[in-house]
C-alpha cells in the first residue's frame, strides 16, 4: 500500500519542467489570440475614418496573467487533483470533508425549511429561494432521462412548457383550481413525453440530441403561432393564484390572514409559494430515490450501462426508455405549473432553449445521476450567478472562469460517484470512472 | 424435432449483402446435456448466436424451441421476448456486464421481469408493499447463490468493471442464470481464462447441468473445455456443418481436423496415420 502510494507520488509528483513548459506554451497560444484582440485597438474617427493605435502594454500583462495563472492552474491541480490522482491533503483534512460530506445533506434540508423564518423580510432572498428550487425540482427530474437512463434530451424545456400551459389554460378556460390542475399538468407532460420517446427510440447520442432539441423547438413554435389558443406571443395573463386548499391567500374576508385573524401580508403567498416549491421538489426527490431501488430505476441505469445486454436480459427497452421520458416529463410539468401559477403570466419567451441548456448543465454540473450533487449545481448556477450581480459585466467572465475551474476538479460533476441501489454488506460508493455516461 | 431436443435448428441460412455466413445449418440441441458448436474462426458461430437469441433475424429457416412452458418458433419473436417467455439466456463473446453497478446489481437487474410483476409494475413497489419486499429478499438470495457458486459472494458489493476478467466472465454466466433459463448460449466462456480459470469453469458448467437440468449451448475455442464437458459437437466451417458426434468421434473426423489445419483432406488423414 505505501509502495503504491509513493509509486503514485513520484508517477504525479511536481516536474517543474513540465508546468514551465505548459505554462510557456499558453502563453504563447495568449500571445498569438490576443495580440489582434487586445494589442490593436480600432475605433472609427470623428469623420468616419478608421483610427488605431497599439496596447502593448495591455496584452504583456494578458499574456503574464496567462502564463502565471497556468502555473498556479497545475500547483491547484497537484494539490487537489482529478478523482484519479493521489491527493496530497492530509487524512485529517480529509476526516473533516468526509464529516461535512455526511452533514451536508441534513443540514441542507433544514436550511431550505429555516428560509422563509430567518429571511422573511427580504423579498429578494425568498424569491431567489423560490427560483433555485424550481431549478433543483426541474434539475431532478431531467436527472431521470439524462442521468439514470443516460439519453441525453436537450428539449426538456418542452415538457416545462407543457406543464404551465396545462395550468394556465384549464384554469383560465374552465376555472379548475390548481390542486386539480397539477396532477392533469404532470399527466400531460408525461403523455407529451411518451410522444417524443416514440419517434427517438432508435436513435442514439448525437441524433437524439438533436432530436429532442428539434422537439423543445417545436412545441415552442407552436406555442407562438397557436394564437386561438395559447395567445400567441402575448402569452397567457391573469391566472389564478394558488389557493391553500381552497383558502385564497389575499388581504379579503374570506382570505387566510383574516381567517386566521392577523394581518395581511404579501409575504404569505411568497412563503406559501416557497414551501409548495419545495414540497414539490422534495415529492420528485423522494420517488426518484424510491424508483432507482425499483427494478425499474436498476432498468434505465442498466441501459445507460449496455443496451444490448438488457435485451439480452429480457428487458423490453422500449417501454424502459418511454417510462424514463414519461417520469422525467412528468416532473417537469409539474414544474411548469407551479411556475405558471406563481408568475401568474407565462409566454413563449420563458420557455427557449436556454432554459433547457441551463437545466442540462445543472445536471451535469452536478454530477449525473446524484441527487445532491444537482442540487448543489443548482444552487451553485442560479444562485451563484445572482451573488456576482454586483460584478456588473465581469458576471459571465466569474462564471465562465469557476465552469472551467470546476471541470478540472470534478471531471465528472460535484458528486464524482455512484451510489449502489442493494448491498450485501458494505455499501461502497462506485468511482465514475466505471459508471458509463450513456449513449443515447 | 425429436422429444428430447430442447432446440432445433433446421435450414437456417443467414445472409448479409452478398456474404453467405451461415448455409443452410441444421442441428439439435438435446435436454439437459451440453451441446458445443466448434469451428475455424469466422465460420459463422456467433451469427448462429444471434440467430437463436434474436439478435438477427434468419433470411430463413426455423430455430424451434420446446421446453416444459410451451414450444416457440425462435425466429419470430422479438429479441427480448426470447429471453423473457423464451427463456434462453446468453453471455457474450466481449463481455458486457454493467461495468458501473455491483456484481449484486448485475445478478438484479438479470431477474427485472420477476421482479417488476412483483412490484405491481412500480405502482405497488413504490409503496414498498409486504409482497414486493418478499420478492425483492427472494431474488438477493438467489442473487447470493449465485456469486456463492461462481467464488464471488466477498466481492458482491464491489462494482463489475472492477472485478479481474476471469471473474467477470463467470459473473456473466451466473448474470445469465439468474434469468432461471431452461437453454443456457455462451459465446467463448473460456476465452481469456487461464487453465485453473477454465478448469473451474468446466466445474460450473457441469454442475449447472446437474443441479440445474439447464441445457447448454456452448461456443468454444478452448479444446480441453468443448472436448472435456460436451456431449455433443457440432463442427462448422464457412456457414456449414461439416461434422458432429461426440467427443471422441469429432477427435479422429479427419474434415474437422483439416478445417482447423486449413489442409487438404488427405493430408489430414496422412497427418492422423503419421501419429498412430
Amino acid at each position: 500500500m505505501a509502495a503504491t502510494a509513493s509509486q503514485a507520488k513520484t508517477a504525479h509528483g511536481l516536474n517543474t519542467a513540465f508546468i514551465l513548459k505548459k505554462a510557456v506554451i499558453s502563453a504563447l497560444v495568449a500571445l498569438v489570440l490576443f495580440s489582434l484582440m487586445i494589442g490593436i485597438r480600432t475605433e472609427a474617427g470623428s469623420d468616419g475614418q478608421l483610427t488605431w493605435w497599439t496596447r502593448f502594454g495591455d496584452l504583456a500583462a494578458m499574456v503574464a496573467v496567462v502564463f502565471g495563472g497556468s502555473i498556479v492552474m497545475e500547483l491547484l491541480r497537484h494539490w487537489w487533483g482529478p478523482v484519479e490522482t493521489v491527493r496530497v491533503v492530509p487524512p485529517s483534512a480529509q476526516k473533516a470533508f468526509s464529516f461535512a460530506g455526511r452533514a451536508l445533506v441534513p443540514a441542507l434540508l433544514i436550511f431550505a425549511f429555516l428560509v422563509p423564518v430567518i429571511f422573511y423580510d427580504e423579498r429578494y432572498i425568498l424569491d431567489l429561494g423560490i427560483l433555485v428550487l424550481t431549478y433543483v425540482m426541474l434539475g431532478w427530474g431531467l436527472n431521470v432521462v439524462v442521468g439514470l437512463a443516460g439519453l441525453l434530451d436537450l428539449g426538456y424545456v418542452a415538457f416545462y412548457a407543457v406543464g404551465a400551459y396545462s395550468y394556465a389554460l384549464l384554469a383560465t378556460n374552465f376555472g379548475l383550481s390548481f390542486w386539480i390542475c397539477l396532477p392533469l399538468a404532470g399527466i400531460l407532460a408525461a403523455f407529451f413525453g411518451v410522444l417524443l420517446g416514440f419517434p427517438v427510440l432508435r436513435l442514439r447520442g448525437d441524433y437524439l440530441a438533436i432530436v429532442t432539441l428539434a422537439f423543445g423547438e417545436i412545441i415552442r413554435l407552436v406555442i407562438i403561432n397557436w394564437q386561438t389558443l395559447t395567445g400567441g406571443p402575448n402569452g397567457i395573463s391573469g391566472i389564478p393564484r394558488p389557493t391553500m386548499f381552497g383558502i385564497p391567500l389575499t388581504p379579503g374576508d374570506d382570505g387566510l390572514a383574516a381567517r386566521l385573524g392577523i394581518e395581511f401580508s404579501p409575504t404569505h403567498r411568497i412563503v406559501f409559494l416557497f414551501y409548495l416549491i419545495l414540497a414539490l421538489a422534495l415529492l420528485t426527490n423522494w420517488v426518484t430515490i424510491r424508483l432507482r431501488r425499483l427494478p425499474i430505476g436498476r432498468a434505465w441505469e442498466a441501459l445507460r450501462e449496455d443496451e444490448v445486454a438488457c435485451r439480452a436480459l429480457g428487458i423490453n427497452t422500449t417501454t424502459t426508455k418511454l417510462t424514463a421520458f414519461a417520469t422525467g416529463a412528468m416532473f417537469g410539468g409539474f414544474a411548469g405549473a407551479f411556475f405558471a401559477t406563481r408568475q401568474g403570466f407565462i409566454s413563449p419567451e420563458s420557455f427557449t432553449f436556454h432554459e433547457s441548456a441551463l437545466v442540462l448543465a445543472i445536471v451535469v454540473l452536478g454530477g449525473m445521476g446524484s441527487q445532491l450533487g444537482v442540487a448543489l449545481a443548482a444552487l451553485a448556477m442560479i444562485g451563484g450567478f445572482e451573488l456576482f450581480r454586483g460584478l456588473e459585466q465581469f458576471r459571465m467572465l466569474v462564471f465562465g472562469g469557476a465552469m472551467v475551474l470546476l471541470m478540472i476538479w470534478r471531471p465528472r460533476g460535484l458528486i464524482g460517484h455512484r451510489a449502489p441501489t442493494v448491498f450485501l454488506e458494505r455499501n461502497t460508493a462506485i468511482s465514475s470512472d466505471l459508471v458509463k455516461e450513456g449513449h443515447g | 424435432m425429436n422429444i428430447n431436443d430442447i432446440l432445433s435448428v433446421e435450414n437456417l441460412t443467414m445472409r448479409f449483402g452478398g456474404i453467405v455466413a451461415v448455409n443452410n445449418l441444421s442441428f439439435t440441441a438435446e435436454r439437459g446435456k451440453i451441446t458445443a458448436l466448434i469451428g475455424p474462426n469466422g465460420a459463422g458461430k456467433t451469427t448462429v448466436f444471434n440467430c437463436i437469441t434474436g439478435f438477427y433475424k434468419p433470411t430463413s429457416g426455423t430455430i424451434k424451441l420446446r421446453h416444459s412452458d410451451g414450444e416457440w418458433r425462435l425466429e419470430r419473436l422479438n429479441d427480448f421476448r426470447i429471453s423473457k417467455i423464451a427463456k434462453v439466456a446468453r453471455t457474450f463473446q466481449n463481455i458486457r456486464l454493467f461495468p458501473g453497478m455491483t456484481a449484486l446489481e448485475n445478478l438484479m437487474v438479470a431477474q427485472h421481469n420477476t421482479l417488476m410483476r412483483a412490484s405491481g409494475f412500480t405502482l405497488l413497489g413504490l409503496f414498498g408493499v409486504p409482497s414486493y419486499r418478499a420478492a425483492e429478499k427472494a431474488a438477493i438470495d438467489l442473487a447470493r447463490y449465485w456469486l456463492d457458486q461462481i467464488g464471488l459472494l466477498e466481492r458482491a458489493d464491489d462494482a463489475a468493471g472492477n472485478l479481474p476478467y476471469g471473474d467477470q466472465r463467470r459473473l456473466e454466466i451466473a448474470r445469465a442464470m439468474c434469468t432461471e433459463p431452461a437453454l443456457l448460449c455462451l459465446d467463448e466462456p473460456a476465452a481469456g481464462l487461464n487453465a485453473r480459470e477454465s478448469a473451474a469453469l468446466n466445474e460450473l458448467l457441469l454442475k449447472i447441468r446437474a443441479e440445474h437440468g439447464t441445457s447448454i449451448l456452448l461456443i468454444e475455442h478452448d479444446m480441453s473445455v468443448v472436448m472435456q464437458i460436451s456431449d455433443h459437437i457440432n463442427v462448422l466451417d464457412y456457414g456449414v456443418k461439416i461434422a458432429d458426434g461426440t467427443p471422441q468421434q469429432i477427435r479422429d473426423n479427419p474434415k474437422v481436423i483439416a478445417a482447423y489445419l486449413g489442409a487438404d483432406e488427405e493430408e489430414a488423414i496422412a497427418v492422423m496415420e503419421g501419429e498412430t
